[in-house]
């Protein structure tokens, strides 16, 4: 019998009808319950096991104890297995992102702040590693980005997951639009035993930076989501395998361009991974490769390494725009630092993304934020971006 | 006396549903639906063996399996699958944005049907074809008037057809001209995808350009975009969006500047009959799809059949023959050394001809400019009535007109009920009336795209919008009953997986068998 596993984060979203921009933190958290929130990622988390009525009985619902997924599955009148209770609250384990949204509680939410025990990113993080050794089909979690990033951190992309659209902030591309979507998906995870997967980004923005207008999101990792983005929110690509198809003629293209001797350091992301791919070279998701003459010569390189490298060589960068906000620079590649970029040259840096990303910009423009102001106006104007084999857009850079 | 009781405002539609299986699903060895005679001994040793002439490579060795079937099986086969359909002759059509759906006469038909057309054979003398000739000659003549164009020809088989036509121009003109290093052809994100697609497979490299904050296509990225091997600019206005871009001859400006050819996609010209002329924003080249604007049927893949306009710069490359008339009669002219060569055997889609340039004289110029101005009208009305639904929205140029289209947005909807657009769709056809949504890419969040032309009336068009009320309405108050359509219509939801997946989609019965392992049992090869 498939499993399914959910973990449910009972703090996501407090903030943002009340206008926090967040629920990163316990003080945010209490902040937002004495302004009258009231916490909804267990409703969300209902409606999206709605779609599983029809199911009910062929699956298996594991999930963990209490808000963090029992007691909604048993309202909806699922009966759950529960993990163990070793996702109890531990104080002795909080890593240094205390209190991070994903920040889970034991306690019952609907009796109010003051039972609100404050737990930890290692519960979310032990959660979902707990569902990928019972070996789940799909993991649906009901939070926001901070809890797909802790989720990210603890399984990486070795189990299909999906979120549950209920925190303030989702820039992540692991949502579905709505939260019924992700009952429906997890209904086809259920039935369907060749679900089309891919690697989506985990963003996260910091908070703090958030609250002051400072729009700044960073990549924090991958997940393994259902290749059907008609039901994911951000990345609304017609077809997947066409975004596949599209990811592999780019990767073509950029290939048949390469030059010998020439150093070609690879930015993060799905596309630049694709290019390595091609080459045969196994590349980093989230890290910054070189390669040369097809062969890899560096592995998650640091910066201070980097600028040594292209100092001394003919280099490109090929680097994809990251996340719905479309930044170039500044935002999870701070490896290529306006020296890295100034020692490669203006002219070396070839842009990749499919058609489909670039849609997701709303028209928006990309940005830079390399840090350095004046290496940012000088890469402002318009851009050739690599879309296809033989296929470019121009486009718009700020 | 009784009274009948009056309708109610949406129509209590219930459409037919056969569960009819697939033709080849039907067949049963043996059945006929014709029994051809015998030949005659004496004919058959007049002829001798007609297909000995064949070559061994194109010979089959076994006979193709068709399906095998009596006529009446086969009758009933179609006329129930008919009535499983929503065809612009029975539904509120202003559903298929970017389509021109309208009215075609019948009498067009009629007289394309008639045996002084349906029994020509494209290998007569051209003395014993001086009719259908001296219309195609006509049409060309009315197409330069439209456009502006210098030259018109009708040989293309489709829209797309006639764009590849054009770049088959595009790429013959720089190239009699020594300029072989331009190998870049620009288009827009909005303009209709086959632009690109044809470059694409004439061997151009394609750079898409993005709208800018208003709509439109973003000037200055056409500034950064052109170059010394930019062939040609292939845009289409008003784009999908219906916003008609007022800057286009700054864009024609720009790319002559770098030497390159402008080629306006005129495939839909229902917002701008007699209004505005391709040539007089300074393009090159233009083609009309004569299924959209000039009301032929639209033949789902063809035969259709699309016209290329041209300058007199362009016209010895013009597909060949070309038809022409020395004041005597009308003439194939063939004799063509710099021409691109045959883009169609024959000379085009005589019926489809036929029917738009009949189409045109019923009308006259005063008559096409007022279908546009009706089409503009139309479409304004519409949008006024689905702006004024709740979760419904025109994105981009916010607060200015459209002409002959929108493309509308259900993203406030699709976040606030979860219900898609795809799903409202599924729901429109529960009252009669088709639905669509936009082509790739999904640039437009939640899309539906509407083009109600000259030919639906003010009540058609509130119909419509009142249907879209209703689900709008229902999306937000009871979404199980949008989300479980379609209730009342034959058509059932599909699953889109498989179309993203080249080993399980089949677009013919034979891929089908092949792919699901059953070839053998099937008997096929």
């Amino acid at each position: 019998m498939k499993r399914l596993g959910l973990i449910v984060n009972p703090v996501a979203g407090l903030g943002g009808r009340v206008g926090l921009k967040g629920s990163d933190g316990a003080q945010t958290q209490t902040r937002a319950l004495m302004l009258g929130a009231v916490p909804r990622a267990a409703a969300r988390a209902a409606e999206a096991l709605q779609a599983l009525h029809g199911v009910a009985g062929d699956f298996e619902l594991i999930t963990c104890p209490g808000p963090m997924g029992a007691d909604v599955a048993r309202i909806c009148a699922l009966d759950p297995v529960v993990v163990d209770s070793n996702l109890r609250p531990d104080r002795s384990t909080h890593d240094s992102r205390e209190n991070k949204d994903s920040g889970t509680t034991a306690g019952t939410v609907s009796a109010g702040f003051s039972n609100l025990g404050r737990t930890t990113a290692a519960d979310t993080r032990r959660a979902a590693q707990a569902m990928r050794d019972l070996g789940v089909a799909l993991l649906l979690f009901a939070g926001g980005d901070g809890t797909a990033r802790d989720i990210a951190a603890a399984i990486g992309t070795n189990v299909p997951t999906l979120g549950i659209p209920a925190g303030v902030k989702m820039h992540s591309a692991v949502f579905t639009h709505h939260p019924r979507d992700a009952g429906i998906l997890a209904v086809r995870a259920l039935k369907n035993d060749a679900l089309a997967l891919r690697d989506a980004e985990v963003l996260d923005l910091d908070e703090e930076a958030y609250r002051n207008g400072d729009v700044a999101p960073r990549l924090y990792g991958y997940l393994r989501v259902p290749a059907t983005p008609r039901h994911i929110q951000n990345r609304k690509a017609p077809s997947p395998a066409t975004e596949a198809a599209q990811i592999d003629a780019i990767a073509a293209d950029v290939v048949e361009q390469m030059r010998p001797d020439c150093l070609y350091v690879l930015g993060p992301g799905t596309t630049t991974r694709a290019i390595a791919a091609r080459l045969g070279v196994a590349k980093t998701l989230v890290g910054v490769d070189v390669v040369q003459d097809g062969a890899l010569i560096a592995r998650d390189i640091s910066e201070a390494e980097l600028t040594r490298l292209v100092g001394i060589s003919d280099a490109r960068i090929v680097v994809s725009p990251i996340g719905g906000q479309g930044f170039l620079f500044g935002r999870g590649n701070q490896q290529l630092s306006p020296a890295v970029i100034r020692a490669v040259g203006l002219a070396n840096i070839v842009v990749v993304a499919t058609a489909e990303k670039l849609s997701t910009l709303g028209g928006e423009p990309l940005r830079v934020d390399s840090g350095d102001p004046e290496l940012d106006t000088r890469l402002a104007g318009h851009v050739r971006i690599v879309t296809g084999y033989h296929e470019r857009a121009v486009y718009r850079v700020m | 006396m009784n009274r009948v009781e009056p309708k109610p405002a949406l129509r209590r539609f219930h459409q037919a549903r056969w569960d009819e299986p697939i033709l080849f699903e039907l067949s049963q060895p043996g059945q006929r639906g014709v029994l051809p005679p015998e030949v005659e001994p004496a004919l058959s040793a007049a002829v001798g063996d007609v297909a000995g002439s064949l070559p061994a490579g194109i010979r089959r060795d076994a006979p193709p399996a068709l399906p095998e079937m009596a006529q009446l099986h086969v009758l009933r086969h179609y006329v129930r699958l008919s009535q499983e359909n929503l065809g612009v002759d029975f539904n509120i059509d202003v559903g298929q944005g970017t389509c021109t759906m309208k009215y075609s006469p019948k009498v067009n038909d009629q007289i394309a049907r008639s045996h002084k057309l349906a029994a020509l054979h494209p290998l007569q003398d051209e003395s014993t074809v001086q009719g259908i000739l001296a219309i195609i000659y006509k049409l060309q003549e009315m197409l330069k008037a439209i456009s502006g164009m210098d030259h018109v020809s009708l040989q293309p088989g489709a829209g797309s057809a006639a764009i590849w036509a054009n770049v088959s121009m595009i790429r013959a003109y720089h190239a009699a001209r020594g300029d072989t290093a331009r190998d870049e052809v620009i288009t827009t994100i909005f303009s209709h995808p086959s632009n690109a697609a044809c470059a694409k497979t004439a061997g151009y490299k394609v750079i898409t350009l993005y709208p800018d904050a208003d709509g439109y296509p973003d000037l200055d990225a056409l500034k950064a975009a052109v170059s010394e091997r930019t062939a040609a600019l292939l845009i289409t206005n008003p784009e999908d969006t219906g916003i008609f871009n007022p800057r286009i001859d700054e864009f024609v400006n720009v790319v002559h500047g770098a030497g390159g050819l402008c080629s306006y996609d005129q495939a839909n010209a229902n917002g701008i009959l007699g209004i505005t002329r391709a040539r007089d924003a300074g393009f090159d080249l233009c083609h009309f799809n004569l299924h959209k604007t000039f009301s032929t049927p639209h033949g789902c893949g063809g035969p259709a059949a699309g016209a290329s306009c041209v300058t007199d710069a362009l016209a010895p490359f013009l597909p060949r023959p070309v038809v022409a008339f020395d004041g005597q009669s009308f003439f194939l002219d063939d004799d063509r050394a710099q021409s691109i060569g045959k883009v169609r055997p024959f000379y085009g889609v005589a019926q489809n001809i036929l029917k738009a340039y009949a189409w045109i004289m019923s009308l006259g110029a005063d008559g096409l400019r007022e279908v546009a101005e009706i089409a503009v009208l139309n479409n304004n009305y519409l949008m006024q009535k689905v702006l004024e639904i709740r979760g419904a929205s025109a994105p981009y140029a916010k607060g200015k007109r459209r002409l002959e289209q929108v493309r509308y947005s259900w993203e406030q909807l699709s976040t606030d009920t979860g219900i898609h657009s795809e799903e409202i769709g599924y729901r429109a056809a529960d009252f009669g009336t088709h639905y669509w949504t936009s082509h790739h890419p999904y640039v437009v969040p939640e899309p539906m795209t509407l083009e109600p032309t000259e030919s639906y009336s003010q009540a058609d068009l509130d119909e419509y919008a009142a249907i879209l009320r209703q689900i709008a309405e229902e999306a937000y108050t009871q979404p199980e009953i949008v989300r479980t359509a379609p209730h009342n219509s034959t058509v059932h939801k599909t699953q889109p997986e498989p179309f993203d997946d080249p080993a399980q989609w089949a677009v013919t019965w034979r891929a089908y068998l092949r792919k699901t392992g059953q070839m053998k049992a099937a008997g096929g090869d």
